[in-house]
């Protein structure tokens, strides 16, 4: 034969061993890898906006807290659920729509919550507070700006977005 | 009687040499606290071991009565402390289990490191016990969420809050752990509930094994 190594009864044994031993070891592991990173991998659900009770010529200066409700899918469990957001227009006239999630460890934060902070959110676990633009008081523990609800009006009415977005930024 | 059926099987199989391996040596006498009484510091590893086999053995018993469903899980809870006989007992076992676990396994550490009994040939054996320590706060943290009363949510919240500040892969981990990018729910209750009772107890019962593996082929370190 030519100077080619050739391949001994050993070694071929040993690569078609390995060679199935791998393919089954594989055809075990991988069904159970894709079951398990499913929920990473699934089509996001896409965002509905939903009808909130509020008209648009009721939304003043001044932060109110609107509560809308929509149904969620959560794998096999249903429910309805509810939202809430802190809604206002501000100096030129645009429509904002505040999560009142804190930022720091997840309390509810409320518009005027504290005599002493006016015209500011405030966050009665750890004392944070915002402004009413939704940035967060530095020396205060939230980390970021309160999130942000989508908007649209539709006939007079205010709708939003099931979930609210992070607005970057500290 | 026992020593007839042990002499029977040991005639057929010679179990003997099996057990003598793992079990006949002597505790040597710098760790024998009858000797030196400083000696107990030798017993937190032990006790960590002790404290474990109590969590595995309660938590399977728990098992018997939790479901794990967002609408049932503290129903079931409740029912298992206050309508089982012995539930408060049995519950009380694993729940200060869990952090008297915790205590035992930072005393053993702080032996070992001011011993430095980790240092050549241990390296291994200390790497292997870090191991442990992440499973160990990953079972207290799962096991944290199953009562699923408000505190169990809004701390498994902020827990996963701190998983989606991961820098790149934040929001895949985040959803990987909780099984919906949202939702804190029926799928997040399960997961945790698998990984508590299935996955975590099968690691650390692999590690622990390897743990006692290089204890018994190295033995303890010597007197300072
Ligand atoms: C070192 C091992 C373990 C640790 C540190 C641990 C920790 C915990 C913690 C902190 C809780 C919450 C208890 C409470 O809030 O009262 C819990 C609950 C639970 N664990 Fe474990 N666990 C361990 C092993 C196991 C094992 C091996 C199983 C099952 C085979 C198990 C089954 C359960 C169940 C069913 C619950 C829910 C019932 C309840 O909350 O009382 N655990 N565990
Ligand atoms: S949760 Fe709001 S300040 Fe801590």
């Amino acid at each position: 034969m030519s100077d080619k190594q050739r391949v001994t009864r050993r070694q071929f044994l040993t690569y078609t061993l390995m060679g199935v031993g791998g393919f089954m070891a594989a055809g075990t592991v991988m069904p159970m890898l894709r079951f398990a990173v499913d929920p990473a991998l699934q089509a996001k659900a896409g965002g509905d906006l939903i009808a909130t009770g509020l008209k648009e010529s009721e939304i003043t200066n001044e932060p109110q807290r609107v509560d809308f409700k929509f149904d969620q899918q959560d794998g096999w469990y249903e429910s309805q659920v509810t939202q809430s957001a802190w809604v206002y227009k501000d100096n030129n006239g645009d429509i904002i729509a505040l999560s009142p999630i804190c930022k720091h460890l997840g309390c509810t934060v409320n518009w005027n919550g504290n005599e002493e902070f006016p015209n500011q959110f405030y966050c009665p676990c750890h004392f944070g507070r915002y402004e009413k633009d939704g940035t967060n008081v530095k020396g205060t523990p939230p980390r970021g700006p309160l999130d942000r609800y989508d908007y649209e009006i539709k006939d007079g009415v205010l709708y939003l977005s099931m979930r609210a977005k992070p607005r970057g930024g500290a | 009687m026992l020593n007839k059926v042990y002499d029977w099987i040991d005639e057929r199989l010679d179990i003997t040499p099996l057990w003598r391996d793992i079990a006949d040596h002597e505790v040597p006498e710098h760790v024998n606290p009858a000797h030196h009484f400083s000696a107990f510091v030798y017993c937190f590893g032990g006790l960590t071991f002790f404290v474990v086999v109590i969590q595995i053995l309660s938590g399977m018993f728990l098992t018997m009565y939790y479901v794990p469903d967002i609408e049932r899980a503290w129903e079931s809870v409740y029912y298992l402390q206050n309508q089982v006989a012995f539930g408060q007992i049995v519950r009380g076992m694993h729940h200060w289990g869990a952090s008297i676990v915790i205590v035992m396994m930072f005393l053993h550490t702080l032996r070992v490191f001011f011993q430095g009994a980790y240092k050549k040939p241990r390296e291994l054996n200390w790497i292997v016990g870090v191991l442990i320590f992440f499973v160990m706060l990953g079972l207290g943290l799962t096991g944290y969420l199953l009562p699923w009363d408000m505190k169990a949510l809004f701390a498994t919240k902020v827990t996963l809050d701190i998983v989606q500040s991961t820098p790149l892969i934040g929001d895949v981990l985040k959803t990987l752990i909780a099984g919906d990018e949202y939702i804190t729910g029926a799928q997040t209750l399960t997961r945790f509930f698998a990984i508590h009772v299935f996955f975590l107890p099968a690691v650390l019962l692999g590690l622990i094994g390897a743990h006692f593996l290089m204890i018994r082929k190295q033995g303890i370190s010597g007197p300072l």
